[in-house]
């Protein structure tokens, strides 16, 4: 608990806000332009929607809602539905998330409560270097590496014992459901650890220490009072990773199988919505092709703005709290 | 936190960067790689764009004097942008002012964008339907064949090289799910010899839209009734079964991995990595080796319409390979804009005459020269504004 002193500003700060507030012309014409930009990328991601809506009209007229709850892919025949993509976007992701979470936090409790000073900055940048392998080093590795090993190994010591349950039945080609939240897993890695650090080492150090000094052990601190701390920052990291995963396309791509298929079996194909896109957009060879995969592009984008916008004020919320309790 | 958000944006940028760059390389070392042959002396010289041959039709309506310079754009097709890119190196070797820049973006773009007028020509594994040609902008459009592609099933049998045979009836059934073990009696009745092991047969289609799954499914279509009526040809179809990997070096290194698992990808790339590939019974009942004299035998074979827009999967001729297909340029029969038609024209004829040289060096099966000659004559026949690109006609 500590006192905040308000009414004393430093002559300098008073000084900035100053220059900042009325200013002369070029500070005016400074503050237009940025807004100017600021308000560009609100104007883009606008058109994005409407030029993605625009685009999506017919196949919105043609299908209705039927578009979101029909099973069938055919375009020889011309009728789609984005079910099953939506089903195997949300499945991959939530592999994903429910592997990555676990890691990536232990990674990031790991480096900010437990790790020695000078092994802090290496291996921070390790698991940031992680974030910039491009997702098709991922793909081909998921593909000469990963898919081998689920054909091989995982895939048939699980199903030796758990092969009666549908999700573990079925043929085990290597690729599939599995293997596509395999790679997602390893992809968002970095980006939740990354956030969930940042966010646990915000916690005041006083209250760290208040509890050590009342006799908990690291692990006590840890987890009675840091993470309960960040919690929401945490949920706002996990979402960023999950805002990654369902939009994840060229890795999911090379190593999902690519049927558009509702699957009981994490060893089956399957497909998502931007795999599809990637696949079908160059040859999509009539409107109404076009235009439905537009719409799997908009179901993709509204989704993913959802899930960021849920993410974002789960931040703020968490910010607001710090500062909060920071000036009790 | 906005600070670390904004980071990842900047790693996100940096990694798209870096892989547009590797692509980019990719795509200039496999164009600028290919073999070192030389154009064919002995095609006809016609209108050619050389103009130290003062006698041709083409230099009658042209000054000698004048270096003919024009960029020209094109889009289509992926599937022959090997051989498109190599034709437009040579062809601005020989007509230094003449800039072509072929994008390959897919045959449906390329369609759209010749349609659209906002290329000068286009490229297409697959033929303008007439509602396609209606939309062209109300123009009479020319699909003229500009080279061979070719589909072969690959397969992981451990033991079995090339050579496996397979006829229609069994190639039906495995892609309906019907047959889903190698030794089953069907396929071992046509292949006595082979120790055919007890293994499933995983199906590998191509998962991206492409001409390949074009010429496949035309051909399941040309063979089975039932094919076409429950699933039909197209870039993408909804499979009965299988699973679907991504471009031809993803079926191929899906097909390598998978031993019992059965494919389907380009001639070409089956032959520069030598996988081991299937004979498939034709028309005529003859087990077939792909190649190219196979390919380019189908399309010698087939019966070709006035318009070029003709099928040869299933093609009659005893040493047809059944599942091929041309790829096609497509240009405005009339080109208000006599100087691009006339280049354009001459770039067709130096593409179905030199041009073809360079097919087998980059793995496509070159025209045969029956076709040649109809597409000569079409050639001829482009106008401009109602006049003739190439007064007099040929000589």
């Amino acid at each position: 608990m500590r006192l905040t002193a308000p009414e004393t500003e430093p002559a300098s700060t008073r000084a900035r806000r100053h220059s900042l507030g009325r200013g002369n012309i070029t500070d005016q014409a400074f503050k237009g332009l940025t807004l100017l930009v600021a308000l560009s990328v609100l104007a883009l991601a606008g058109l994005l929607v409407f030029e993605l809506t625009k685009g999506s009209m017919l196949s919105i007229r043609t299908f209705g809602f039927g578009f979101l709850s029909s099973q069938h892919w055919d375009p020889v025949h011309q009728e789609f539905g984005v079910l099953p993509l939506v089903f195997g976007t949300l499945v991959t992701s939530l592999i994903a998330v429910i592997l990555a979470v676990p890691i990536s936090i232990g990674i990031a409790i790991f480096l900010t409560e437990v790790c020695p000073l000078p092994l802090r900055r290496p291996i921070s940048f390790l698991v940031d270097l992680l974030a910039a392998i491009p997702s098709i080093v991922y793909g081909l590795w998921g593909l000469v590496v990963l898919v081998p090993w689920i054909r091989v190994t995982m895939g048939p010591s699980v199903q030796k014992p758990l092969g009666w349950f549908p999700l573990f039945g079925g043929p085990i080609y290597g690729i599939g459901v599995l293997a596509a939240g395999l790679i997602l897993a390893i992809m968002i890695v970095p980006i939740i650890s990354a956030v969930s650090r940042e966010v646990i080492s915000s916690v005041p150090q006083a209250q760290k220490e208040g509890m050590l000094a009342l006799g908990a052990t690291r692990w006590e601190t840890v987890w009675k009072v840091v993470l309960p701390f960040v919690r929401t920052g945490l949920v706002g990291a996990v979402i960023l990773g999950l805002g990654r995963a369902l939009g994840e396309t060229m890795a999911v791509t090379m190593v999902i199988g690519n049927r558009h298929e509702i699957v009981a079996s994490l060893f089956s194909p399957s497909a998502t919505m931007a795999s599809t896109i990637a696949n079908e957009f160059t040859e999509a060879t009539y409107k109404l092709y076009i235009s439905s995969l537009i719409e799997v592009a908009l179901v993709l984008m509204i989704l993913t703005l959802m899930v960021n916008i849920l993410a974002r004020t789960l931040v703020w919320r968490f910010t607001a709290k710090v500062k909060g309790e920071r000036t009790l | 936190m906005p600070v670390l958000v904004t980071r990842f944006r900047q790693l996100r940028l940096a990694r798209m960067c870096a892989v547009v760059t590797v692509v980019t390389a990719l795509l200039l070392t496999s164009c600028g790689g290919s073999g070192p042959s030389s154009p064919n002396p002995s095609t006809p010289p016609l209108p050619t764009a050389t103009s130290s041959q003062g006698a041709t039709p083409a230099a009658s309506t042209m000054p000698v004097t004048t270096t003919r310079s024009l960029n020209l754009t094109a889009a289509g097709a992926t599937f022959p942008f090997v051989l498109y890119s190599k034709w437009v190196s040579e062809y601005n070797k020989l007509n230094p002012g003449i800039k072509i820049s072929y994008n390959s973006i897919g045959s449906g773009g390329g369609k759209q964008q010749f349609s659209a007028q906002t290329v000068d020509f286009g490229a297409s594994d697959s033929v303008m339907t007439d509602e396609e040609l209606a939309g062209a902008k109300g123009r009479a459009v020319l699909q003229l064949p500009a080279t061979l592609g070719a589909v072969v099933l690959t397969y992981h049998l451990p033991g079995i090289g090339k050579g496996l045979r397979l006829d229609p009836q069994t190639i039906t059934d495995i892609v309906f799910g019907r047959v889903t073990k190698w030794n089953d009696p069907k396929i071992k009745a046509l292949n006595p010899d082979l120790n055919l092991p007890n293994l499933d047969i995983a199906f590998v289609y191509r998962s991206d839209g492409s001409g390949t799954n074009n010429i496949f499914t035309d051909y399941l279509s040309a063979i089975s009734a039932e094919w076409k009526g429950k699933v039909g040809a197209g870039t993408s179809v909804k499979w009965p079964v299988g699973i679907g990997a991504k471009g031809n070096e993803g079926v191929a290194g899906q097909v390598k991995q998978l031993p019992g698992s059965l494919g389907y990808v380009e001639l070409a790339y089956a032959v520069q990595n030598k996988l081991g590939y299937a004979f498939i019974k034709n028309k005529a009942g003859n087990y077939i080796e792909p190649s190219f004299d196979s390919v380019s035998e189908a399309a010698a074979g087939a019966v070709i319409p006035d318009d070029f827009r003709a099928k040869i999967v299933d093609a009659a001729g005893s040493g047809s390979y059944p599942i091929s297909s041309f790829t096609w340029l497509l240009v405005y029969k009339d080109n208000p804009n006599s100087a691009r038609a006339q280049e354009i024209a001459r770039f067709l004829w130096w593409g179905v005459h030199q041009g073809q040289a360079f097919c087998k060096d980059l793995y496509y099966a070159p025209l045969p020269t029956s076709l040649v000659q109809n597409e000569e004559q079409a050639i001829l026949a482009l106008t401009s504004s109602g006049q003739p690109l190439f007064q007099g006609g040929r000589q």
